[in-house]
This record gives C-alpha cells, sequence and structure tokens, in this order.
C-alpha cells in the first residue's frame, strides 16, 4: 500500500485519572474514507481533537506525509493539511455564507476584503459539491442543518487539504440529508482526499467507509475492512464482547 | 446561480436592517416635539443638537464596536473623567501644549483599554463585570488627578475649547467635504458593479445605484445647506461623524472587521476558524476606552473645564442606550458604526425634546429610559426570530 498521508503513532490523552486514548495508532491513506466509531466515552472526538488541532496529545506522533509535525492549534493543523468539520460546525451565525466560508482566510485587494473573489469562489465551491443554498448573502443562521454542514465542508475544502476530518457528521441530520451526505463524502474521496469521519451509527459509516475503527475505552479494539465486516461484529467490537469473523483484519489494538 | 435573497421587511425583522427604523423612530422623534415646540427643528436649535450630541456619540461609538464582540464597558464615564482630568492638569497646570495634553489622555484610555482586554482574555470574565471594578479605580484615579479643588478650568482662549464649542467648518469647506465623499462613495460603488458584472455574479442595476447615490447626495445636501442657514456643521460634530465612518469602513471592508463580527457571533467557533480571537477582543477593548478617553478630551473642551462630574453614570448610560437605540445588538455580532450617529441623535433630540416642550430632568430620563426599553424589546425579538 502506499505511504499513509496521515498517521497517529501510540497517541495518548488523559484528562486526570482518565485514559481518553492510550497509545492509538491510526493510518490514513489519500482515497480512503476510515470510519472511527465507537460508544459514548471511546475516545472519539480526543481522537478527533488530537487530529484537529484543537487538543494536545500528552504522548505519541502525529505524521503528515512522511513528516512528524505538532498540531497546536486548528489553523496550524490547516497549514500542514488537515482541515476539520467540528459536531458544531464553528460557523458564525451572524456571518453569510461567503463570510463564513473565508473567515480566518479572506481574499484581499490591497488591504481591503475582496467580497467579489470570495463571492464567485464561493459559488464555484457550493457549485462542486452540489451544496444547495438559498443566496450565499443570507446569514448562516438561517439556513437549515444539511445546508450549514455543507458549508462547513466546503470552507474545509479551500486551501487544498489532504485529509478531511468530519467529526459526528450524520448526528443532525434527517435520513435523507444523511443520504445526501454521504454522497459528498464519496465526492470527497474521488478527489483524492484522505476522510476521517467519526459516527456512532454503524449503518450510516458502513455505507460510506472503506476502512472502520472500532474505539472502545480509549484504546483501538478492532480495525475491519468496510466491504467484509458485519454489523454484527463492529457491534461486538464496539460494546466489548470479543468476535473474530472473517471481516477482522486485527482485533484488540494488538498488531 | 441562484440570485434569490430575502426581503427588506425580512431582514428588518431578523434585525439585518436596523438602521431602517432607527432613521422612522428619529423622523417620528423630530415630528412630535416639533408639534409640542416649534422651535425644535430650527436650524439654530439642530445646530446645538449636533454639538452637544460630540460627547457622547463618541463615547457610543466605542461602545458600538465593543458590543460588536459582545462584551461590555461600565467604566467609559470615569474613563472619560480620567482623560478630562489629565488633560486639564497637565495643559493648565504644568503648562503642556494642549496637543501634547490630549495625547497623553488619549495613551490613557488606550492603556486602561488594554489592561481590560488581558483581563478578558486571561480570565476570561465577561466584560460588565470587571470594568465596575475599573470604574472604581479610574474614578478614584480621576478625582486624584483633579486634586483638591475637584475643578479645573481651562482658558477660554485655547485651541480645545474653540475646537469644541465655537470652531463651525467654513460653507466651503462643508461643500467640498459632501463633494468629495459623495463622488468618493458613487465611484466606489461604480467599480464595484463593474467587477461584479465581469465576476458574472448578480449587481445592483444602474437605476437603483443611482437612486442610492442621489440619495445620499440629497442627505448631505440638505444637512449641510440647513445647518448653515444658522452657524454650519460644527468641527467637533463633523469630527465625530467622520470617525464613524472610518469605523464602519473598516468594520466592513477589513479583515479586522469581519473578525469582530465573527468573534461576536461566536467566539469559539471564530477560534476554530483560524481567527485570532484574542488580539479582536483585546482590540476593541483598547478601541472603546480609547474613544472614551477621545470624548473625555471633547467635553474638557466644551465645558471649558474638567471637574468630578466629567464623565458621570449618566452619560454612560446615555451612551450605552445610544448605542443600542441605533441597532447594535447586545447579543453581540449585530450592529453597525452608524447606530452610534443614529442613536445618538435620537437620545439627544429626546433630552432636547423634552427639555423646550416644558419638561424637568426627572422626564427626560424617563423618557429616555422608555425609548431604550423598547429598543432593547426590539433586539430581543429579532434575535427570537433569527432562532425560529
Amino acid at each position: 500500500m502506499s505511504e499513509p498521508v496521515l498517521s497517529l503513532r501510540a497517541v495518548a490523552k488523559s484528562y486526570g485519572a482518565a485514559h481518553a486514548l492510550d497509545r492509538v495508532d491510526v493510518e490514513l491513506h489519500r482515497h480512503e474514507v476510515l470510519a472511527v466509531i465507537g460508544d459514548s466515552g471511546a475516545g472519539k472526538s480526543t481522537l478527533v481533537g488530537v487530529m484537529s488541532g484543537n487538543q494536545r496529545p500528552d504522548a505519541g506522533e502525529i505524521v503528515v506525509d512522511g513528516r512528524a509535525v505538532t498540531l497546536t492549534s486548528p489553523a496550524v493543523a490547516r497549514s500542514h493539511g488537515i482541515a476539520s468539520v467540528f459536531q458544531d460546525l464553528a460557523l458564525a451565525p451572524n456571518l453569510d455564507v461567503v463570510e463564513n466560508l473565508f473567515l480566518g482566510a479572506e481574499l484581499t485587494r490591497g488591504r481591503l476584503l475582496d467580497e467579489v473573489s470570495m463571492e464567485k469562489q464561493a459559488w464555484e465551491l457550493l457549485g462542486q459539491l452540489a451544496v444547495r443554498v438559498p443566496s450565499v448573502r443570507v446569514p448562516v443562521g438561517a439556513l437549515s442543518a444539511a445546508q450549514r454542514q455543507g458549508v462547513a465542508i466546503a470552507r474545509s475544502l479551500l486551501g487544498d487539504p489532504k485529509v478531511i476530518v468530519l467529526d459526528e457528521p450524520t448526528a443532525s441530520l434527517g435520513i435523507r440529508q444523511t443520504a445526501e451526505f454521504l454522497t459528498l463524502v464519496e465526492r470527497l474521496r474521488s478527489r483524492g482526499l484522505g476522510v476521517v469521519v467519526t459516527s456512532h451509527s454503524l449503518v450510516d459509516v458502513h455505507a460510506v467507509a472503506d476502512r472502520i475503527l472500532v474505539l472502545r475505552l480509549g484504546r483501538v479494539n478492532g480495525e475491519f475492512d468496510a466491504s467484509v465486516a458485519t454489523q454484527e461484529e463492529l457491534l461486538a467490537a464496539v460494546t466489548g464482547v470479543e468476535a473474530h469473523g472473517p471481516g477482522a483484519a486485527r482485533g484488540g489494538g494488538a498488531r | 446561480m441562484s440570485t434569490t435573497s430575502p426581503g427588506i421587511w425580512q431582514r428588518v425583522r431578523a434585525g439585518e436592517l436596523r438602521v431602517l427604523p432607527v432613521v422612522g423612530l428619529l423622523v417620528l422623534v423630530w415630528l412630535v416635539f416639533q408639534v409640542i415646540n416649534p422651535v425644535f427643528l430650527s436650524s439654530d436649535n439642530l445646530v446645538n443638537l449636533t454639538q452637544q450630541s460630540a460627547v457622547t456619540g463618541v463615547i457610543a461609538l466605542g461602545v458600538v464596536v465593543l458590543l460588536h464582540v459582545g462584551q461590555l464597558d461600565l467604566s467609559i464615564g470615569a474613563v472619560s473623567g480620567l482623560a478630562a482630568a489629565v488633560t486639564a492638569v497637565t495643559s493648565v497646570h504644568w503648562g503642556w501644549s494642549q496637543g501634547v495634553a490630549v495625547l497623553l489622555a488619549l495613551g490613557v484610555g488606550l492603556a486602561v483599554g488594554l489592561v481590560y482586554g488581558f483581563v478578558h482574555t486571561r480570565l476570561g470574565v465577561p466584560g460588565f463585570v470587571f470594568t465596575l471594578a475599573g470604574l472604581l479605580l479610574v474614578t478614584g484615579l480621576q478625582l486624584r488627578v483633579l486634586g483638591p479643588t475637584g475643578s479645573i478650568n481651562l482658558p477660554f482662549e485655547s485651541p480645545l475649547v474653540h475646537l469644541s464649542q465655537r470652531a463651525f467648518l467654513a460653507p466651503a469647506v462643508s461643500w467640498t467635504l459632501v463633494g468629495l465623499v459623495a463622488s468618493g462613495y458613487c465611484a466606489a460603488r461604480l467599480v464595484e458593479r463593474a467587477r461584479r458584472i465581469r465576476a458574472d455574479l448578480p449587481a445592483q442595476s444602474l437605476g437603483a445605484l443611482a437612486a442610492r447615490c442621489g440619495a445620499l447626495v440629497a442627505l448631505l445636501a440638505v444637512a449641510v445647506a440647513y445647518l448653515g442657514t444658522n452657524r454650519g456643521v460644527g468641527v467637533a460634530f463633523a469630527v465625530f461623524v467622520g470617525l464613524v465612518a472610518v469605523v464602519d469602513f473598516a468594520l466592513r471592508r477589513t479583515r479586522w472587521g469581519r473578525s469582530v463580527r465573527a468573534v461576536g457571533g461566536d467566539a469559539d467557533a471564530a477560534r476554530k476558524a483560524g481567527v485570532p480571537v484574542r488580539r479582536v477582543f483585546l482590540s476593541a477593548f483598547v478601541l472603546s476606552s480609547t474613544m472614551a478617553a477621545f470624548g473625555g478630551v471633547l467635553a474638557t473642551g466644551r465645558l471649558a473645564a474638567a471637574n468630578q462630574g466629567t464623565g458621570d453614570v449618566e452619560l454612560v448610560l446615555t451612551a450605552i442606550a445610544a448605542a443600542v437605540i441605533g441597532g447594535t445588538s447586545l447579543f453581540g455580532g449585530r450592529g453597525s458604526a452608524w447606530s452610534a450617529l443614529l442613536g445618538v441623535l435620537v437620545v439627544q433630540s429626546v433630552s432636547t425634546g423634552v427639555l423646550l416642550a416644558g419638561g424637568d430632568f426627572a422626564m427626560r430620563l424617563v423618557v429616555t429610559g422608555l425609548v431604550f426599553s423598547v429598543a432593547i424589546w426590539l433586539d430581543a425579538v429579532a434575535r427570537r426570530a433569527r432562532r425560529g
């Protein structure tokens, strides 16, 4: 297999005595969708936090394209090519679509904002992702949950990232919106991105993921090939019942 | 490519176009007071009104900036009082030139804002809490600087007194400024329209653009012509309006302004998007305090004195009321620099109007309080409408 675009090696993070992440290894390649599943408190959010630069790991190494990096903030992570879409989407409700898309990375002409170029690129980007909004000049607070998520994902694509991390993207979506979201993820993969998706819904991730990583109590409790893994195997890994079916590439977090 | 945008009425209701109803309110207030006392809309009274607006207006402009990031500074009156005291002591007692004295006073305001900014970003305490402590501290400093007499008079002929009391723009200067502003605005609009058309984006029709330009020209021309039948446009008021225009431009057209609005909308989201949130808070506190200090300097010139009453609680409350009445939201992220101008005109009109109608100080407070309450109510309703 090709060299991974992003790898986490023996990453650990504790809150007091609680091990949120206990020596977790993750590898992600281009053109790949990796789903991270697990129960509440399994460490999904912490893992996403570490990848996105929102949280600093206590130990371990993060390697992007073969180079070890230190991700001190979401902005630093983005400069290394890792863009994140947080569960809360991190959009300012009072700003319009264009303003949110370019927030923190506005285009300027001279020292002033270049609204014309930003608006044009906004339409192009939303068009590529087939995200439909009534106008790019409405405040994001007035959009539907799915539209807001489309805007957040479109924003993460600005600056041509190599990796995109989506935290619980389907949590606030209805059934039809979830289906639309899953096609959107496929579009991201076909653009050559490595995509990480966390979810507590086995069905959603099964539909779109290439590989599925199961976290349990801060450890990797199994890694599965999505095309062969069964719901029962995944459920067993999530809940902690040992199961080694045909889909299990490895279990128990051991190499 | 879709070009539909929400209707004007919806945008007004959701608080996107708060300036429009405020203009309506101002017209209503003027008509009511004109009916009660025909002196109200006389050019003499309006010139007084504009001159009286400058001090509160400059301070309200600082409030507008700080409200944009969702914070309130209750010590702005004390800071303006301290700045007034510093200006008076250094120029009268120490014999400094007034220019240097004013710069020092502004520096004092800037320093207070830096301290507030650090306190807010390091401790995460809401502004209205620690600025109460600041209010006590700064008021104490103001009294100490003023010394035992508690009042210092400025010479009536000094430049500061002249500029803030009796200096008016010559008609030629006024009209040149009107011409420059109008042509600059219209040219910028035309250039923007041409760029949008070239980029294949929906653009304003030439007719609509001409209407906007015409409205601006008419507004400026009527104001300058009518004030010109009396003493004209006061320098202090012109400086205030100029500051409003600069702040408006910075808020709408620069990355700083965008960051300010984003932080006020959702500070955590802004941080995740890569906005330097701490620096934005710091800049807003510094601007607000410095504007308050500048307001204090203007007040010193207007009264030709600095005393213990400069920058009292009433000034703080009217400045905050003006910002909110003018349409800047108490909840952060929404508003306009122009709300400082419109709001202060409403507040000042009410206080002059009540006096001209034979009311007293108590009556003035009651009416201002009522208008303020209505503005707060509208702000809250608009917020709920947005949340749907």
